[in-house]
């Protein structure tokens, strides 16, 4: 399996360290409520298809991404720097 | 006073040939990490321009000449080899000295890439990792730097503290590779 970083390109699944579901980029307001921050806490999907997660590629530039792939067919689809996909999502 | 004398991270265990195929210490007088502050990195490149006589590396790249290279050394952070780092410098990124932290080793002969390619998962087909490009990769499960320096000559730099588990790793892949010439 390889994984493509955004700054490296596309290298060996052993450089890096998983980290799981890409929710911790979405942490909850302070005042969110009790539900909001269960969720982000404990609850996470298990997606037969598409699914983003966090990889960090600790054996390579160190950088934290986002990879998307698919559980189902084990095809990825792409990666962001977790730094940008926090940007993007903390804009929308 | 006690007078401590220097001993570098590999004194004792290179050089060693094998066949044709020969490991050795590069002991660079200094290594500082320099790491961009946002927004800094033209003006830092200018700056190494103007005090080392090289820009600053682009992502896997490595700039300047024997005895002052700048190597690309991770997400925002390059790796001045060789020089005392001039102050003005610090105007444009944290800097922090790694002199003797790193072992920094040469394999340089016929069959040195085979050697390689058993440690590392790097693409390194000469098409695709050519003369002047650097990774940061896994090196027999060692963090490592690994850079091009010509067609049958690599640099491989890992922490000093894992000089001799590399050197003892580097030895029996040669001893293969050459076995196999
Ligand atoms: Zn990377």
């Amino acid at each position: 399996m390889r994984l493509p970083c955004p700054i490296c390109g596309a290298r060996d699944r052993r450089e890096f360290t998983y980290r799981g579901a890409a929710v911790a980029l979405e942490r909850p307001d302070a005042e969110a409520g009790p539900e909001a921050w269960d969720d982000y806490v404990h609850n996470r999907d298990n997606p037969a298809g598409v699914t983003r997660d966090l990889w960090y590629h600790e054996q390579g530039c160190a950088a934290w991404i986002v990879v998307t792939r698919n559980t189902a067919t084990h095809e990825v689809l792409g990666s962001i720097l977790a730094s940008e996909a926090r940007r993007a999502g903390s804009a929308s | 006073m006690v007078d401590l004398k220097p001993k570098t991270p590999c004194a004792g265990l290179v050089p060693l040939r094998v066949g044709p195929l020969s490991l050795l210490e590069d002991a660079p007088g200094h290594m500082t990490a320099i790491a961009p502050y946002l927004g800094q990195d033209a003006a830092l490149s200018e700056a190494l321009k103007a005090a080392h006589g090289m820009a600053a590396p682009g992502v896997g790249r490595m700039s300047g000449t024997r005895g002052a290279r700048a190597l690309w050394f991770g997400q925002r952070m390059i790796l001045l080899i060789g020089p005392a780092p001039d102050a003005g410098l610090v105007k444009f990124a944290a800097l922090s000295d790694q002199s003797d932290g790193w072992a920094v080793l040469r394999l340089e002969g016929q069959g040195a890439g085979d050697v390689l390619a058993r440690m590392t998962p790097l693409d390194l087909r000469p098409t695709q990792f050519k003369r002047g490009h650097t990774a940061r990769s896994d090196c027999a499960h060692m963090p490592a730097s690994i850079t091009r320096l010509g067609e049958d000559a690599f640099q491989i730099m890992v922490f000093r503290s894992m000089a001799a588990t590399l050197v003892h790793e580097l030895k029996i892949a040669m001893g293969r590779v050459v076995a196999l010439q």
